[in-house]
């Protein structure tokens, strides 16, 4: 088994959706949620508060330099993220389409390095 | 006879150095083992085979021989910490049944490196090494890419076949519809590699052609019920049916208009024209399909004189509907020529940016010609010689260069 990030990426800026929509997508990635989790492909999972409650730290020749965040100066920005095994590639993606379907969002998939690789 | 058994490598290499890195990557799980294994196969070859002569059966001895190789490399790498020479020493005891539709080799191993995580040109580069057996310079001219993007491109996409866990599977039936168009294109372009050879004396590498064949036939019969398999088919044994008529016996290339009809394959030509018929039939016409009627208008004519440009032409329109690419156009072009004239052609033509190719400067080059403006013609002809190594399209070019 191998495990894999998947990455909510949110358009930062973008008006905010209906309240109804919004209780709809919450409703549908709960149902993902538990999908997930009775497949056993469930690692750990969240959502995170927007960019503009970032903080950066930064230390650098023992000097801690504390700033206000997002690290990324990009409109696109990590919304939240869903870290599952699956047995290969083709897996992951099918998790990430119904994930991307659920939140409403493109979503991105990153193998996290195994135990023993460079 | 050192220089004949070098040339007898080389045979064993081109025919099966695809079948012999598909079977091990199968029984490793990994395609770079697996390559490796067999170019270390090749090593062996080419210093035993002088001396001890070519086996009766190359393939079978090198894909022994690579595994022999890959066992013993992973053997050793497996005493050391690291689990990956462990997890392909376990696939090796395992020998994985088949899954899937898909019964072949080396059609499995193109759907890997056909997977739509691959950036397109990946996959392309990844199928004619791994596939076709060609070298990365070859890669490179049939992509008029410089060699050094297309060695990185390779170690990329391998890199992330092995890291992002890319599956060695061919896909299940509901995920064909979506994979199929990029293994089609990679099949087309070994054809064409086969059909031009991008680089060396010989026009013709028919082993890569009746490669592409056979790989097109074994999807048709895979999936019966996509037209574009067949489209693609029939395209393939549409071209490969003029094969004999199109060099001369000193291996000089002769262009459609002149060759000798009486020498094109006439059971290919049945074939392939059966297979337009059935497909157009379904009317789900796509850009394999098409171009499959394009060269079935050709292959009606009992001269060239007797071709009918004006369903060419429509043939073309109707191709740049569902592909209109910069190649298309530049077809077309050639039946606008036909039907309204070179001056309204070469209009045409020289709205296209395709200066990197050497068939843009060979077809402004005939029209230029054709409307008698002699030094452009000559300037065009160098273009696209400059732009070809294939020695017999470049003496062609010369040939008619010389002849203005």
């Amino acid at each position: 088994m191998r495990q894999y990030l998947l990455a909510v990426h949110m358009i930062e800026g973008e008006p905010a959706p209906p309240e109804d929509q919004v209780q709809r997508m919450y409703k549908a990635v709960d149902a993902f949620n538990a999908e997930v989790q009775s497949a056993g492909a469930w690692i750990f999972a969240g959502g995170l508060h927007p960019p503009e409650t970032a903080t950066v730290v930064r230390s650098q020749n023992g000097q801690v330099v504390t700033t206000d965040g997002p690290f990324a100066e990009t409109k696109e920005q990590l919304g939240g993220f869903w870290v599952i095994r699956a047995p290969d590639l083709d897996a992951a993606l099918a998790w990430a389409a119904k994930g991307s379907e659920a939140c409403g969002a493109p979503v991105e998939v990153r193998p996290f390095q195994e135990t023993g690789e460079e | 006879m050192p220089g004949a058994d070098a040339a007898a490598v080389e045979r064993a290499y081109r025919e099966s150095s695809g079948r012999a890195v598909a079977t091990l990557a199968r029984v490793f799980g990994d395609i770079d083992i697996a390559e490796d294994a067999v170019q270390e196969a090749f090593a062996v070859a080419a210093q035993r085979w002088p001396a001890a002569g070519v086996p009766p059966n190359p393939g079978g001895w090198i894909v022994t021989t690579a595994r022999n190789k890959a066992l013993d490399r992973l053997r050793r790498e497996s005493s050391r910490p690291g689990r990956e020479a462990q997890a392909a020493l376990l696939h090796a005891d395992a020998e994985v049944p088949e899954v899937g539709p898909v019964h072949d080799d080396r059609l499995r191993l193109i759907f890997t490196c056909c997977h739509p995580a691959l950036a397109p040109e990946a996959q392309l580069a990844l199928t004619l090494r791994l596939i076709a057996g060609l070298q990365t310079p070859e890669i490179a001219r049939a992509f008029l890419v410089p060699e050094a993007t297309v060695a990185q491109r390779l170690v990329r996409a391998k890199r992330k076949i092995r890291a992002a866990g890319i599956p060695y599977r061919a896909p299940r039936d509901a995920e064909l519809p979506d994979r199929l168009p990029f293994v089609l294109a990679v099949v087309y372009l070994i054809f064409n590699e086969g059909y031009t050879a991008s680089a060396g004396d010989d026009l013709l590498r028919p082993g890569l052609c009746a490669e592409a064949i056979r790989l097109a036939r074994l999807l048709a019969e895979l999936m019966p019920d996509e037209p574009e398999i067949r489209g693609l088919l029939a395209l393939l044994l549409l071209t490969e049916a003029r094969r004999p008529a199109r060099t001369g016996p000193d291996g000089s290339l002769i262009l459609l208009a002149d060759q000798d009809r009486g020498r094109w394959d006439r059971a290919m030509i049945a074939e392939g024209q059966d297979l337009v018929r059935a497909c157009l039939r379904l009317g789900r016409p796509g850009p394999y399909q098409i171009q499959a009627a394009v060269n079935a208008v050709h292959s009606d004519a009992p001269a060239a004189a007797l071709t009918d440009w004006r369903q060419i032409m429509a043939l073309y329109d109707q191709l740049m509907v569902v592909a209109p690419t910069p190649v298309v156009a530049l077809n077309r072009c050639v039946a606008v020529a036909e039907v309204e004239g070179p001056a309204r052609a070469l209009e045409l033509v020289d709205r296209l940016g395709l200066d990197d190719y050497h068939l843009f400067h060979a077809t402004r080059a005939d029209l230029l010609r054709r409307l008698g403006r002699r030094d452009d013609a000559i300037a065009a002809y160098d273009a696209a010689i400059a732009r070809t190594a294939n020695q017999a399209e470049r003496s062609f070019l010369q040939r008619r260069r010389d002849g203005m």
